[in-house]
């Protein structure tokens, strides 16, 4: 297959930013590419043309097209340390001055993430007292992580990082088998919720104690992560705390003044200025 | 003019490796000089949940600084930078680097068609791809990709290597411009250090 050109990809943008009101312009170009290409091969475009086209005419394409040029890669507790961390010392730390804590798992994919943090709390016994929200830019995906179900097939590495998390239990207690998957058990997630939210285009629209955004920016190009920076900024109570990927970094974007580091390791960060 | 016949276009190097690579990489970062003028990318498989001591390892014979870079890290000519644990590495255009966790390429992650296909792309016919011993074959396809944008290709002998299914997967996607044992790779890395200090 031919190269696909960057301006191509402003072809797209413009179509998808003009028409359906997302904006792509600022992602991360080499991945946003790739994850054009692998949606050209799925769907046996022709060029990346054919793609445009179609986007152009069949507007009940967009939302699979968003769902496919989505990452949706995740696993539990993965990197177990950070999870350690905020069993030993995050949240510890919150619960010193919060009887209820308010959480937002922001880009929360299929749901991984959200249920180890449940399963963390279950095992600190405060999961009665914490706000869980998950949001996510894909219709498609927030379904599935409502239902709780993961393909059996991930559990192995799921069971790996948790061991090293040194949960108390095994993974397996937390889940029912139903055919190819397993089905978190729902007084876990019952009381999550699950909504649709875009962090390019949409609203701040509440104050959490702590914000996990692991591994979501990095799709985005520094423009956009300083942009998104702001609303994380802004849906954080003073002290309250920011978690992202062990990769990235903020001390060069504009808020990082208003932060501390907590943890330079896991990438937790403390918000002390408004 | 020397054996290799190089010249000073060059922006970076992207070096790719799986079993069998971590012995002739520290060689070549313990033969490369301190002031070797172009970034290095390393995208070498490793295990996906050890995030730390390889960097370490590496740079007990390197007399050049290798870090795991951060998400879009700006590129310094000098570093050597090496592809994270659980992370895709991959070149950006303006000169920085970003990391992804998409899906596994080639059952890898990091992945070296990931690296090579991004650098190959965004360095063009200035780039050099150098594939070492391992065992599947990814990076097969990213040495296409260099020959593809008119960068210049090297393998390790697959006589030379530990396991050659890697190297000679590159001979079979494209024809490959340099056939090397990891001697020769130095030689080669230590004459294109020269012609830039000219």
């Amino acid at each position: 297959m031919e190269e696909i050109e960057i301006a191509d990809l402003r072809k797209l943008t413009q179509l998808i930013k003009d028409k359906y009101d997302y904006d792509f312009t600022d992602y991360a170009m080499s991945s946003f590419k790739r994850r054009v290409k692998r949606v050209i091969e799925l769907y046996k475009f022709k060029s990346i043309d054919s793609l445009v086209d179609k986007l152009r005419t069949t507007p009940t394409f967009f939302n699979e097209f968003v769902s496919e040029i989505t990452v949706n890669v995740t696993e539990m507790f993965r990197d177990p340390t950070f999870w350690k961390a905020l069993r030993d010392q995050i949240l510890p730390n919150i619960l010193l001055n919060h009887n209820q804590i308010s959480i937002w798992h922001a880009g929360c994919s299929s749901g991984e993430e959200v249920f180890s943090m449940a399963i963390l709390l279950k095992e600190m016994d405060i999961l009665d007292r914490v706000n869980i929200v998950a949001t996510d830019i894909d219709d498609a995906i927030i379904a599935k992580a409502k239902k709780g179900a993961i393909s059996i097939k991930n559990m192995e590495l799921n069971g790996k990082n948790y061991e090293r998390f040194e949960g108390k239990y095994t993974i397996e207690q937390y889940f029912t088998e139903q055919n190819s998957t397993v089905i978190v058990n729902p007084e876990l997630i019952n009381k999550v919720s699950f909504r649709k939210h875009d962090l390019v285009n949409g609203a701040v629209f509440s104050k959490f104690d702590l914000v996990l955004c692991r591994n979501v920016m990095i799709y985005f190009n520094q423009t956009l992560q300083n942009d998104v920076l702001y609303k994380l900024h802004e849906s954080l109570f003073r002290y309250g705390y920011l978690s992202i990927g062990s990769k990235e970094s903020l001390i060069w974007c504009d808020v990082a003044n208003k932060f501390i580091v907590v943890n330079n390791e896991e990438k937790i960060y403390k918000k002390i200025k408004d | 003019m020397g054996k290799f016949n190089l010249s000073n276009k060059y922006k970076a190097i992207v070096i790719g490796g799986s079993a069998g690579s971590f012995q002739p990489v520290t060689k070549l970062l313990s033969k490369i000089p301190k002031s070797f003028p172009l970034p290095i990318f390393l995208c070498l498989h490793r295990l996906k949940h050890v995030r730390h001591g390889f960097v370490e390892a590496l740079s007990i014979k390197s007399n050049k600084p290798v870090v795991e870079p951060a998400d879009k890290e700006s590129i310094k000519r000098g570093n050597v930078y090496l592809a994270p644990a659980n992370y895709h590495m991959g070149i950006e255009l303006g000169n920085s680097v970003s990391l992804t966790t998409d899906d596994l390429v080639n059952n890898s992650r990091p992945s070296i068609d990931v690296m090579f296909e991004t650098a190959a792309y965004a360095y063009r016919d200035k780039l050099i791809g150098i594939l070492l011993s391992g065992a599947n074959k990814d990076g097969a396809l990213g040495m296409a990709k260099i020959k593809y944008h008119g960068g210049t290709t090297v393998i390790q002998d697959p006589e030379e290597s530990m396991i050659n299914t890697m190297p000679s997967a590159a001979q079979n996607y494209t024809k490959v411009d340099y056939c090397l044992v990891t001697e020769e790779i130095i030689k080669f890395m230590l004459e294109l250090n020269s012609i830039y200090k000219d």
